[in-house]
């Protein structure tokens, strides 16, 4: 490791910039004649458009266009889709209801658009939005899944009957009931996992230019892959063909997921800028964020885990209805399924696992991949579900997990993985010892004597990354594959540029992806450009989501890389006379290993392109691409363990440590990779103790709209972390990586909820386990 | 935010005439309720008029016992005044609680009481310490001047000038907040005045604003002690009950951060 390469605690390269206010967001891009989009959205959950007036609104100051739903459908616009394809277990193929970018006849959640104004500022679009007049022919609402199942509820889409979108099932029904039925004990819980905003910093936002001269357009837009949204605007919503449009993610704040999923709101832009000639630019606000952003989670869930004499587990049964809101938002479908229920072995030999899944339509904000994505719910489930368990067999939770731990590889589990490395005994070990696990019951008796509760709780926690092969998920229905692409451009005065299909929202790979270069040639990172984020400069790429631009982004770099050594390779043994397996790259220079010899990589790169003396039949030029595709997922794995204290008097919970052993295989950048972990841990306790998406179960409005009643994670509700990493290198990438990215989100909410239970004695507490929820579970364990 | 025209008031008689020249202008003084407001087009005043530059209702003054606090004093002179540190450190601490320090340099004590948000910190304050409310036309008793949520007994035009009230022998505030907003979800303001009777003061859990609580003012009142709130009987039929908290919940609350602002006094 050099002082820039793998491994080093490089300081951000784009840091300055960012922390500078020099950022180039979407909406900091200005283009000559731009106007300015507002949406009229519906103000009920569930409605009938009987009519939509909006003369009074075109007349108003400014006004360019007001355009609605129906001109889009008669322009040939197409419906938004889910591109993964599940199929009950009946076979029949999921059922996916109309979601038009603007409604023209119903309208299904509170946000929904109905129609749009163009005005010369954003001030008169606004205004004029206010203008229009719809008159809705109200109906009754559902926001809550279970409840959109029973029989006499309001019914969403007539596609889906009974709001059931796909009955899925994975695993063995009758090989787990038979270990159920003779098992010694089995634990039983019903489990929620709380909805989510995903609240990126930066709202979403959208610039469409339509350049009539070419019949070729342009969008900006807040996207964590941009290659994925001109695919889908292409070959789905009929925006225009792949050649005619140019999808640009300038500098992101923030994803989480959110922004993977093509809106309504850009494909509009992109449509109202040709039909009314100018360029059209809308940017969220944070309202807007909290109606129409995909939320993350909400699931209702029964679990059953069976146990033999001996405390090993022989079974695991779950039955789950998740909530997928009123539209199914571009991978909704993969993730309560694939990305679920194929991580509920957890970190555990189980040799049986059942699990039934049902997604509903409900009248509230589309649900998809939120930081994590299914794993964090399938961590809850069976984290909450084992610590449970060890409760009430009388045996230490630590004990029961490492009793039950998987500790050969590779493991085949019942529910399609196969996970490749691990030593899960290893970060249990290091937790343990960072938390004084075995000290806490005098801490435990000190608080006491202050008239406090204390808590301790784990979680160890599996997770998959970096999604793939393409072949496989595409046999599980994936519209896509999970591969990626790099291009690594030497220039002639040997500077670097690489062409990554990764897109950076926060991740800092302009810094980890030049440690990358520099580790492989020896050059300063300052010489390397990473180049991400516009479609007519990258190819083709898939983006950047389940923590996949290190362990499959990062791979397709190494993959070009090597092409590209191996040519410069040709060329210094060339210049040089001597064999092409006697070169050496050391500190920005081609050597002849054993001699003196020696060409400095800028003058190779100058060789290649002067091409006045290059091998003969070699091509001028020192430019290589690569695709990638993974063999399998990664495997990231720890154990976290949370200490808190509560307040029996008031329930407020105080975070005493939080500890992080994981092991992530091998480390690019350890800063950015604590930073991450750091990230995802705040927002797993924001999951755990403070955010919950609430609406009213009549209405279905949304009462949590604003951040006066959604509880946002502050620093003075974080602890200190205390990181740490016991890593094996995953075989099945180059660079064995298996990503960081989510760990911290999916690991953290079921240590916490097992040690405020733990502290209360009471372990029927849901999250968010708010000051309330606690003070009432403590006082009903005292009582 | 809607289009409005903003005046800057330069006396309060400037300030009256210029609220007066129109029927939907409204004062600003923070602006930390108003301005929000009007930026979710909530409200729409059609003018604003600007007290911050009234030198009439700035400063702070302590003769004797009373105490005199200007209306466009800031929650931040307030928290860091040496003269209210002296008199009643009570009311200091409460100021350096409410929002967060961009709050407290621009949201003023005369803003926040004419406000009356069910949730504001300082109304507890003014009714706790029998505070008196000053305008330009009168004086008004605080346990007239809270009417309930949002509602004061102020007259259209009229201004808070200031806020007078004695020097309390003790005082003390105590907040749950609202674990999103930062709000009181409740807050509690005991003070106990020279001839020993005690008053106590709640916001943010009362379902029509800010309260006295009669049983914790006697227990007090009988016993100046933290101990004394605990055999008080907090009725949760007329507290507030939504997401964050239930009625039970805040009653609770009442009695523990009661207890807890004694033990601060």
């Amino acid at each position: 490791m050099g002082v820039e390469g793998i491994g080093a605690r490089v300081a951000r390269k784009e840091d300055k910039r960012f922390l500078m206010g020099q950022g180039r967001y979407t909406d900091d891009m200005s283009v000559p004649g731009m106007r300015y989009a507002a949406f009229v959205r519906s103000p009920h959950a569930h409605a009938k458009i009987k009519s939509i007036d909006t003369s009074a609104a075109e007349d108003m100051p400014g006004v360019v266009a007001v355009l609605n739903g129906k001109q889009m459908l008669d322009d040939g616009i197409g419906n938004l889709i889910c591109g993964w394809m599940i199929h009950s277990k009946d076979g029949s193929p999921m059922k996916m209801g109309a979601w038009r970018p603007i409604a023209h006849e119903t309208v299904r959640y509170v946000g929904d658009a109905v129609a749009v104004v163009v005005a010369d500022t954003l001030g008169e679009a606004r205004d004029a939005a206010e203008a229009v007049v719809v008159d809705y022919d109200v109906l009754p609402a559902v926001t809550s899944a279970v409840k959109a199942l029973e029989a006499g509820q309001p019914q969403l889409h007539p596609e889906a009957p009974g709001n059931l979108i796909y009955d899925w099932q994975i695993g063995d029904a009758d090989a787990t009931d038979a270990a159920i039925a003779a098992a010694a004990h089995v634990t039983e819980m019903t489990i929620v996992n709380n909805r989510l905003a995903p609240n990126p910093m930066e709202p979403r936002a959208a610039l469409g230019i339509y350049d009539s001269a070419e019949d070729h357009y342009t969008c900006y837009t807040t996207s964590q892959n941009p290659h994925v949204a001109r695919l889908v605007m292409s070959a789905f919503y009929n925006v225009a063909p792949e050649n005619k449009l140019r999808v640009i993610a300038p500098d992101v704040g923030g994803g989480f997921g959110s922004k993977i999923f093509i809106y309504p709101e850009e494909i509009v832009c992109l449509w109202a800028s040709k039909r009314s000639g100018v360029p059209v630019k809308w940017t969220s606000d944070r309202t807007e964020a909290f109606l129409t952003d995909a939320h993350g989670r909400d699931h209702v869930s029964t679990v059953k885990m069976a146990f033999d004499a001996n405390n090993r587990i022989t079974a695991l049964k779950v039955d789950t209805i998740a909530n997928f809101g009123a539209y199914m938002s571009l991978f909704s479908s993969s993730v309560p399924t694939y990305l679920y229920a194929t991580l509920l072995s957890g970190q555990y030999n189980i040799p049986a696992i059942h699990a039934n899944v049902r997604a509903v339509y409900t009248n509230t904000a589309t649900v998809d991949a939120y930081r994590g994505a299914g794993r964090p719910e399938a961590t809850y489930l069976v984290e909450r579900t084992v610590e449970t368990a060890a409760r009430e067999l009388g045996v230490s939770p630590a004990e029961l997990r490492r009793s039950n731990f998987i500790r050969s590889f590779p493991h085949q589990t019942p529910v399609i993985m196969n996970y490749d490395a691990g030593d899960y005994e290893a970060s249990l070990e290091a937790a343990m010892k960072a938390a004084d696990w075995n000290g806490f019951p005098a801490r435990k008796a000190e608080a006491a004597n202050r008239g406090m509760k204390r808590g301790i709780g784990m979680s160890c926690y599996i997770e998959a990354c970096g999604i793939a092969p393409s072949a496989a998920v595409g046999s599980l229905g994936a519209g896509v594959g999970l591969w990626e692409s790099a291009e690594v451009r030497v220039n002639a005065v040997g500077t670097i540029e690489v062409l990554t299909g990764s897109h950076s929202h926060g991740q800092g790979h302009e810094t980890t992806f030049a440690q990358l270069v520099a580790e492989r040639f020896g050059v300063p990172i300052d010489s390397v450009s990473i180049v991400h984020g516009d479609t007519d400069k990258v190819q083709m790429g898939m983006g950047t989501y389940g923590s996949r631009s290190g362990a499959v982004g990062m791979s397709a770099i190494v993959k070009a890389l090597d092409k590209v050594e191996a040519k410069a390779k040709k060329i210094a043994a060339h210049l040089m006379e001597a064999d092409e397996s006697d070169i050496v790259i050391e500190n920005g220079a081609l050597k002849v290993a054993g001699t003196d010899k020696t060409v400095p990589w800028f003058q190779m790169a100058l060789a290649a392109y002067t091409a006045h003396n290059l091998p003969a039949g070699m091509e001028p030029g020192l430019k290589e691409g690569a695709f990638y595709d993974p063999a399998n997922f990664t495997f990231p794995a720890g154990c976290y363990i949370a200490e808190v204290e509560v307040d029996p008097e008031t329930g407020k919970t105080k975070i005493i440590q939080f500890v992080a052993a994981d092991d992530f295989g091998n480390i690019i950048n350890p800063m950015i990779v604590e930073g991450q972990v750091h990230g995802g841990i705040a927002q797993g306790i924001g999951q755990a103790m403070l955010e919950g998406v609430h609406y009213d179960p009549e209405t279905g409005q949304l009462l949590t709209a604003s951040y006066m009643d959604y509880t946002m994670p502050r620093a003075d509700d974080l602890p200190s972390f205390n990181v740490s990493h016991q890593n094996t290198p995953c075989p099945n990438n180059p660079l064995g990586i298996k990503g960081c990215g989510e760990a911290g989100a999916i690991g953290s909410p079921p240590a916490l909820i097992n040690a405020i239970t733990d502290a209360i004695g009471n372990n029927d507490l849901s999250m968010p386990a708010t000051p309330q929820k606690v003070w009432a579970a403590a006082r009903a364990a005292a009582n | 935010m809607y289009a409005t025209n903003y005046h800057r008031a330069s006396s309060i008689a400037d300030a009256v005439t210029l609220q007066s020249s129109s029927d939907e202008a409204k004062y600003v003084s923070g602006g930390m309720t108003l301005i929000p407001t009007m930026k979710q087009r909530l409200a729409a005043p059609s003018d604003l008029v600007d007290l911050r530059h009234v030198g009439e209702l700035k400063g702070i003054s302590v003769n004797g016992s009373r105490v005199r606090i200007g209306a466009g004093t800031t929650h931040a002179e307030v928290a860091t005044s040496a003269e209210l540190k002296a008199a009643c450190p009570a009311i200091c601490h409460l100021a350096s609680h409410i929002g967060d320090p961009h709050v407290r340099h621009m949201g003023t004590i005369g803003g926040s009481i004419a406000n009356n948000d069910p949730a504001a910190d300082y109304p507890s304050a003014m009714l706790a310490l029998g505070a008196t409310i000053v305008t330009n036309a009168r004086e008004i008793l605080a346990d007239d001047f809270f009417t309930g949520l949002f509602e004061t007994a102020l007259e259209d035009g009229e201004i808070v000038v200031a806020v007078t009230f004695d020097a309390p022998a003790k005082a003390g505030y105590a907040k749950f907040p609202n674990p999103a907003s930062r709000y009181a979800m409740t807050g509690v303001f005991v003070a106990k005045a020279s001839d020993g009777s005690a008053r106590v003061a709640v916001t943010g859990a009362g379902s029509d604003g800010v309260f006295r609580h009669a049983g914790l003012e006697q227990a007090l009142s009988a016993n100046w002690s933290a101990d004394a709130t605990a055999g008080v009987d907090v009725d949760a039929s007329n507290l507030l009950s939504d997401i964050h908290g239930s009625a039970d919940y805040r009653a609770n609350l009442v009695k523990v951060m009661a207890k807890r602002a004694v033990a601060a006094a």
